[in-house]
């Protein structure tokens, strides 16, 4: 059989899928740091994209992600689902209030970089497209296989979220360009 | 860890990012090569909602806006199976759908067509899929509406829908149509599908079967998500 196509979520998907908020992942009892992701989403002229969405996907504190699939021996807090969504407001911007990830596995030996996947969706965008953040302050960025795979070194950067506390409070910042000189790294997978 | 990757997007059926059609994709399409990235466990796995999502009304899209009233118009039953590539049906997934009302009209400050809002209607709902990967909704078949895309400008009545499926590579988000509608020719969203099967296939069929008698009409759309490949990948467990 093959795949239903893809179509836009178009001007009104608030409707659908952000009436409640759900861009809050992380409550004070879970374990981990707390961390705020602030962005936002820019089209080919610079300007910015009102009804664009977000949906991040991720492991908890120890690397763990919330899925059946995942056999690691590494503590799950069932609370902590992994998954948050954010629509943009009317400047762009997008946030979510979660937990710094651990580390997770990748291809054979190899261990990947704390990250968050990210799914993006816009009036416009007539397939979503994927993407990754990174965190500005892990060492083990330059060891990630999937970053290495970027050959372009200016590229690698937009993959990556500035660490800008406020108020002692981790933010990281993670803009999102969806054309242009300094487009996103989005991956075909 | 022995786990299976999922099969490519079939980009013959999904739509190109940049469509000249469609003037809201111009500007927003990402224009460089993509990546490809091999899958790891992070791609493989995704979100799951558990059963508490989601209430029983929330699938009647006639009686879900919290007024105790009736929605107005052709009040229709949508059924449909949400498969992958293998046709194994794909259990317990979310579905999310929104809609325009009757007349063809958001419950959305932005939509600001000149047709009446219906107090009795919000226009979105979200069911689970049971076991055997069906879903079932109950609503009134949405009006089309014009928008600003080129002149004299009007989408055909349509549904749109989420879907999940079990990973963060499954996701799926799209828009189907009903038959004979005929204002499907002229829709630069709908033909942004590169080929005739794939706009077929976002078009929902009639279903005499579901229709109820003295009650409301059936509609059937089955759904496909990318469905898993033959071999899994290897990861050595830590």
């Amino acid at each position: 059989m093959r795949q239903t196509p893809s179509q836009t979520v178009g001007p009104f998907y608030s409707l659908g899928m952000t009436r409640q908020p759900m861009n809050r992942l992380a409550r004070d009892s879970m374990e981990g740091e707390k961390i705020r992701i602030e962005g936002r989403v820019f089209d080919g002229d610079g300007e910015p994209v009102p009804d664009a969405m977000i949906e991040i996907w991720q492991a908890n504190a120890y690397g763990r992600y919330n899925h059946p699939d995942d056999k690691q021996e590494k503590p799950l807090d069932s609370s902590f689902t992994g998954w948050g969504r954010s629509g943009t407001d009317r400047s762009g911007i997008f946030s979510f209030e979660t937990i710094k990830p651990g580390p997770v596995p990748g291809a054979g030996e190899s261990l990947q970089a704390p990250h968050i996947n990210v799914t993006i969706f816009a009036r416009g965008m007539l397939v979503h497209a994927f993407t990754r953040i990174y965190f500005s302050d892990e060492a083990a960025n330059h060891a990630d296989p999937i970053l290495s795979s970027i050959k372009s070194k200016e590229r690698r950067k937009t993959l990556i979220a500035r660490r800008e506390d406020q108020d002692n409070r981790p933010v990281y910042r993670f803009d999102i360009r969806l054309q242009g000189e300094n487009e996103t790294v989005f991956f075909d997978m | 860890m022995n786990l299976t990757p999922y099969k490519p997007r079939d980009w013959k059926s999904h739509p190109p990012y940049r469509y000249e059609g469609y003037k809201s994709s111009i500007k927003r399409a990402p224009l460089k090569r993509l990546v490809p990235l091999k899958q790891t466990l992070s791609e493989i796995t995704g979100p799951l909602f558990g059963h508490e999502t989601v209430q029983e009304v929330d699938r009647d899209l006639t009686r879900n806006a919290g007024t105790g009233g009736e929605a107005m118009g052709e009040r229709i039953i949508m059924v449909g199976r949400v498969l992958d590539e293998e046709e194994r049906p794909v259990p317990n997934t979310l579905i999310e759908v929104w809609q325009a009302n009757a007349a063809g009209r958001y419950h959305h400050e932005v939509d600001q067509h000149n047709a009446p809002l219906d107090p009795n209607f919000i226009g979105a709902g979200r069911c689970k899929t049971n076991e055997k990967g069906e879903y079932r909704f109950v609503t009134v078949k949405p009006g089309p509406y014009p928008w600003l895309n080129h002149p004299n400008a009007w989408r055909p009545a349509h549904i749109h829908l989420s879907l999940f499926g079990p990973s963060f590579i499954t996701r799926l988000v799209t828009q189907f149509y009903f038959p004979g509608d005929p204002l499907i020719p002229l829709d630069p969203i709908l033909n942004s599908v590169p080929s005739k099967s794939g706009r077929q296939r976002l078009i929902a069929s009639y279903a005499h079967d579901v229709t109820e008698p003295e009650w409301a009409l059936g509609y059937r759309f089955d759904i496909v998500l990318r469905g898993r490949q033959a071999t899994p990948f290897e990861e050595s467990a830590r």
